[in-house]
């Protein structure tokens, strides 16, 4: 099995989650882009695992989850006060904190 | 099928570790179980003498343990790594002296009282009236200073990352907590979480190529690999890359440190403090690990960069902290440039270069908290006075405080009989026994650039007349005096007295591979 082709997939998936997070104005979606370069890492993980016949990389890919799960926590919690007090979850809104 | 072999683990060498995230389990559960009149005393009893324990467990242990890996790998206890825990203890313990007080907000600490009620609501006025206090604050703080013991002693990628989540989740949320001026700290919070999250995904996409070049996740292992390469490799160089960009983000260098003037100024100002002293000492340890032991081999292809952002860290820092009109603002854009000048000593990447950064790192954090402890004394009636114009005249009005800023600011500067002298020398020295000559001069003017503001600011304090909107200074508790007159005190002994630390980080500085 050629792990190229995979490392590619992952490559392409973390570069679409980046530039997600820098381009969209949405909190939210923002997030969700951040959840997609975590995976993006996970397939990179899991391929050079396969590739090396050894663990290390499934085991790294479950903590991620678990990662992924704790932060999501977090965020929206955060996202939610946001939106609260201000009826909105645009990333341009939220804008007090200038130069 | 091999057999599965137990991990030998020496928990004696582990219990800093332990120690400080026990006791966050036990303050969760202490939320739940104690009635609300006796919870803040309880939390404050429990995290401090947890602190204050994993300092007295990280002397021990260094005076006591083999150096080597434990835990099976994951972790590895050396000097560096010891020197680091122990200061990241020292910096939260007075962080924790300043959180705590009470006194200098007559509404109660510097948190929300309840973080869930809507920012100018009926609620939270009914709160404040209540005069209740969030004490989930202090299991979040344990929490996070377990993930900083960690970071700095991690020794795969996977702890490495770990070890950072279990830091930044809690800050996040930290940042988002103040009680006074509630929505810039939301949007503080949003946008370190934002950043945050995302440098933590770089940082793990980096790891990911570099497992997949080298099979293995161990730092020792990917030394080993890298020793062995006879030609350059891609894959290789972008893992470097990546996790470089991951952990500069976090130190918060120029360009990947944008998010650091909004955060600083949004947090709560003893979380801020903390933020910039433990964090970055952390941060720092981490990359000075990583770029040492896996990656030490590759220092040809990280160096130049390293100089770059060194250069570009110091001279944008202390340029756009000339333009600040807030103190907190302007102090972030000090811990940038300072953030330049430990780069240096970093980029010069051997043992002198790896003590003159410990040496930096003790001398700049408790400067910095002590700053941001001073900060939090100076008030107006709504709140913290962070505009600069509200300083004028402090100086007259409370001179003992005045002097204790200046104190710091020339230790920032860089003036002679301060710790920041020493510091600053040590790098610069490093740096040109390592050939870096450039950087040195780049430093020096970037050192008089930042000079400049800190000298308008003491004048600002000392001879400007008060305006009519200017400050008072609310008269502390014990704690923050406490805390603020621990960092001050030590920025003038290690001025003047530096041998015993130089001497110590001397020793310590050599990474275990």
């Amino acid at each position: 099995m050629s792990p190229d082709a995979y490392l590619s997939l992952a490559s392409i998936l973390f570069a679409i989650g980046a530039a997600g997070v820098l381009l969209r104005r949405n909190a939210i979606i923002a997030f969700m882009s951040i959840e997609l370069m975590l995976n993006a890492a996970n397939l990179a993980f899991v391929t050079a695992a396969r590739a090396w016949g050894n663990l290390d990389g499934q085991v790294v890919a479950f903590f991620v989850m678990v990662v992924a799960a704790a932060e999501v926590v977090v965020g929206l919690a955060i996202i939610m006060t946001i939106f609260r007090s201000r009826q909105s979850t645009s990333v341009d809104e939220t804008s007090l904190l200038r130069w | 099928m091999t057999p599965i072999s137990v991990v030998d683990i020496d928990y004696v060498a582990l219990a800093p570790v332990i120690i400080v995230l026990v006791a966050a389990v036990i303050g969760v559960l202490l939320e739940a179980f104690l009635p609300e009149a006796a919870r803040r005393s309880g939390q404050l009893l429990l995290t401090g003498s947890a602190v204050a324990l994993a300092f007295l467990t990280v002397l021990i242990v260094a005076a006591s343990r083999p150096f080597g890996p434990i835990a099976g790998g994951s972790l590895m206890l050396d000097g560096p790594g010891l020197f680091l825990q122990g200061l990241i203890l020292l910096t939260s313990g007075t962080a924790i002296l300043i959180m705590a007080d009470r006194r200098v907000d007559p509404g109660g600490d510097a948190f929300a009282g309840r973080v869930s009620t809507l920012p100018g609501g009926e609620e939270e006025r009914e709160v404040s009236r209540r005069g209740l206090m969030q004490t989930e604050v202090w299991p979040l703080m344990l929490f996070c200073i377990g993930g900083l013991l960690l970071f700095v002693t991690s020794n795969d990628l996977l702890t490495l990352f770990i070890a950072l989540e279990i830091l930044s989740l809690p800050l996040y949320l930290l940042v988002g907590m103040a009680r006074r001026r509630r929505l810039l700290s939301q949007e503080a919070a949003l946008k370190y979480f934002l950043m945050g999250a995302l440098a933590s995904a770089i940082l793990l996409f980096g790891s990911a190529l570099a497992y997949a070049y080298a099979g293995t996740i161990e730092f020792a292992g990917i030394a080993e690999r890298i020793s062995e390469r006879t030609t350059a490799n891609t894959l290789v160089i972008a893992a470097v890359a990546l996790i470089l960009v991951g952990l500069l983000f976090k130190i918060g260098a120029v360009p990947f440190g944008q998010w650091v003037p909004d955060v600083y100024q949004g947090a709560p100002t003893p979380v801020t403090g903390f933020m910039a002293a433990a964090v970055k000492v952390a941060a720092v340890g981490a990359l000075l690990r990583v770029l040492y032991v896996p990656f030490g081999g590759m220092r040809w292809e990280w160096e130049p960069v390293l100089w770059i952002v060194a250069s570009l860290t110091m001279l944008i820092g202390s340029l756009v902290a000339l333009a600040q009109s807030d103190i907190k603002r302007m102090l972030a854009y000090s811990s940038i440039a300072n953030a330049g000048f430990i780069l240096i000593g970093v980029a010069a990447a051997d043992q002198v270069g790896l003590s003159s950064v410990l040496f930096y790192l003790l001398a700049y954090s408790v400067a910095t908290l002590a700053a941001f402890g001073i900060v939090t004394m100076v008030r107006v009636p709504t709140g913290e006075a962070t505009s600069l114009e509200q300083w004028a005249g402090i100086g007259r009005r409370s001179p003992l405080l005045a002097t204790a800023f200046s104190l710091i600011l020339l230790s920032f500067a860089g003036i002679p009989l301060t710790a920041g002298f020493i510091a600053k020398f040590g790098v610069f020295t490093a740096a040109i026994t390592a050939g870096a000559l450039p950087l040195v001069i780049v430093g020096i003017v970037a050192s008089a650039i930042a000079a400049a503001l800190y000298v308008r600011i003491i004048v600002r304090m000392y001879f400007t007349d008060p305006v009519s909107a200017s400050a008072g200074v609310a008269s502390p508790s014990p704690l923050t005096v406490a805390g603020v007159g621990l960092g001050v005190a030590l920025t003038v002994i290690l001025g003047v007295f530096p041998q015993p630390v130089l001497n110590l980080v001397e020793q310590t500085s050599i990474f275990v591979r």
